[in-house]
């Protein structure tokens, strides 16, 4: 396919690394922040073709693993409550709350729809006028544009019986408290091509000069991934700490303005908790007083569930700011596996953990 | 989550308050995406789809740019790695 085929070039991805094997000198970290990022550099075995010294430390790019357990169990609760249709995108189905997951919920009889887009929910809310329907708005930057345009639409052609569960997060404030964080080292930084596409880059400017690393806005095929760490690499070798565009084919600077208008018609930053990661300032997005008729969590009631579910052996809160490597989980591929997963990142497909399993360790098993 | 797929514009149609959809075409795959995020994309275009939504329209010609850069890098290590080999041939 077009604009794919072209990214999963070896002869370009093997002139690259020995480019980058001339360039590093010592050991050093990079981090891709995106899941999907993950999913390719697992999937193509990246960190193999890459010399030993350079390290990639997976970042908390996965909107499904970050999703608090509280707002998983407020969509269970929903999913259980007769009047409402639950939609939601199906990787969120088996995301563990405190008390099972939306999966349970439907074999228990609750009503769960798994929707692709968001305007699949609003259509659902106009065909089901006597329901009430609550789209389970997870999903970064990327997302956003899409579930703001469901809400306008719904709003502009009179659909009263359709609400958001708000879960949406922004990158940029989680890449920063991981930068602050005195345990990380992070040496550069490749940030998430399509969040980048909705946000541009400026966000990223302030950034890389107030935390003095070099950040390249990477896209996802195996040749960008590459391209943007021997973008990062070479900054890093001549101590420049800017921004660079290796997505240049879809990242404009300024983003996509239309987007972004859309997003802040509709939302307003909020604190928002990271699951294992604890809540970082400004880092959530809600919506805002003018849009408040949608919002699920004013229109029910919850009963008040116990919190701080302990997670027990799942260490994904390390994973997802790449302390940890999922290997180095005791209950990786024993009792956490993607068919009974014990945390959000064995769920989705980019969750770090189930890159792992589905990759890694399926070749770790093969040798043996 | 983030994933987002490019597809060709195959065509346009305006539905109910001016959204506007199209047609896009995934490899022979057609679906109906939103197109109201890019109001400047035309039949022909490309663009990159995530839950339903184009996101942008992709630049053919900074998509060309990259690819020139990377065989120019290509070339250069090809006769970086020749001339090493020939140094060592010299010497031995
Ligand atoms: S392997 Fe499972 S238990 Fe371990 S960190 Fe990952 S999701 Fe949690």
């Amino acid at each position: 396919m077009k604009f794919l085929d072209e990214y999963r070039n070896y002869k370009y991805i093997f002139a690259l690394t020995k480019k980058i094997d001339q360039m590093v000198t010592s050991p050093l970290s990079i981090m891709e922040i995106c899941g999907g990022q993950t999913h390719t550099i697992l999937k193509y075995d990246l960190e193999s073709l890459l010399p030993d010294k350079v390290s990639l430390i997976h970042g908390p790019g996965c909107p499904v693993c970050v999703t608090p357990v509280e707002l998983i169990d407020k969509a269970i609760e929903l999913a259980l409550n007769p009047e409402v249709i639950l939609t939601s995108f199906g990787d969120m189905l088996r995301v563990p709350g405190s008390e099972g997951d939306l999966l349970l919920a439907k074999a228990n009889g609750g009503n769960v729809k798994i929707v692709y887009s968001p305007l699949e929910a609003v259509n659902l809310a106009k065909e089901n006028p006597e329901k009430k329907i609550v789209f389970f708005a997870i999903g970064f930057e990327t997302t956003v544009p899409a579930i703001a345009r469901s809400v306008i639409l719904a709003k502009n052609n009179g659909i009263k019986n359709y609400y958001l569960l708000c879960a949406n997060m922004l990158v940029p404030p989680a890449i920063e408290a991981l930068l602050a964080n005195n345990q990380s080292k992070i040496r550069g930084i490749l940030a998430a091509g399509h969040v980048c596409t909705v946000m541009g880059l400026e966000e990223y400017e302030q950034i890389a000069e107030k935390y003095q690393v070099p950040i390249v806005a990477t896209g996802f095929e195996p040749l960008d991934i590459i391209t943007g760490i021997s973008m990062v690499v070479e900054m890093i070798s001549k101590n420049i700490n800017t921004v660079q565009n290796e997505y240049s084919r879809a990242i404009r600077k300024e983003g996509n303005q239309n987007a972004k208008k859309l997003i802040f018609e509709v939302f307003q930053r909020v604190d928002r908790e990271w699951r294992g990661i604890g809540t970082i300032p400004k880092s959530g997005l809600h919506l805002n007083d003018k849009y408040s008729d949608y919002d699920a969590e004013k229109i029910f009631e919850f009963r008040s569930l116990p919190k701080g579910k302990k997670e027990g052996l799942c260490i994904a809160g390390e994973i997802l700011q790449g302390f940890r490597k999922p290997n180095e989980c005791v209950a990786f591929g024993n009792e956490c596996k993607p068919e009974h997963p014990l945390g959000a990142p064995m769920v989705s497909s980019e969750g770090a953990c189930a890159a792992y399993f589905r990759y890694k360790f399926k070749q770790a098993r093969s040798f043996t | 989550m983030c994933l987002a797929v490019p597809g060709k514009i195959l065509e346009i149609e305006y539905k109910d308050e001016n959204l506007k959809m199209g047609k896009v075409s995934f490899g022979g795959i057609v679906k109906e995406v939103c197109l109201d995020l890019v109001p400047e994309a035309k039949t022909g275009d490309y663009v990159l789809v995530h839950v339903g939504f184009a996101l942008n329209t992709i630049d053919e010609e900074e998509a060309n740019k990259l690819l020139e850069t990377l065989e120019e890098i290509f070339i250069a290590e090809e006769e970086f790695i020749s001339k090493k080999s020939n140094n060592i041939n010299l010497k031995s």
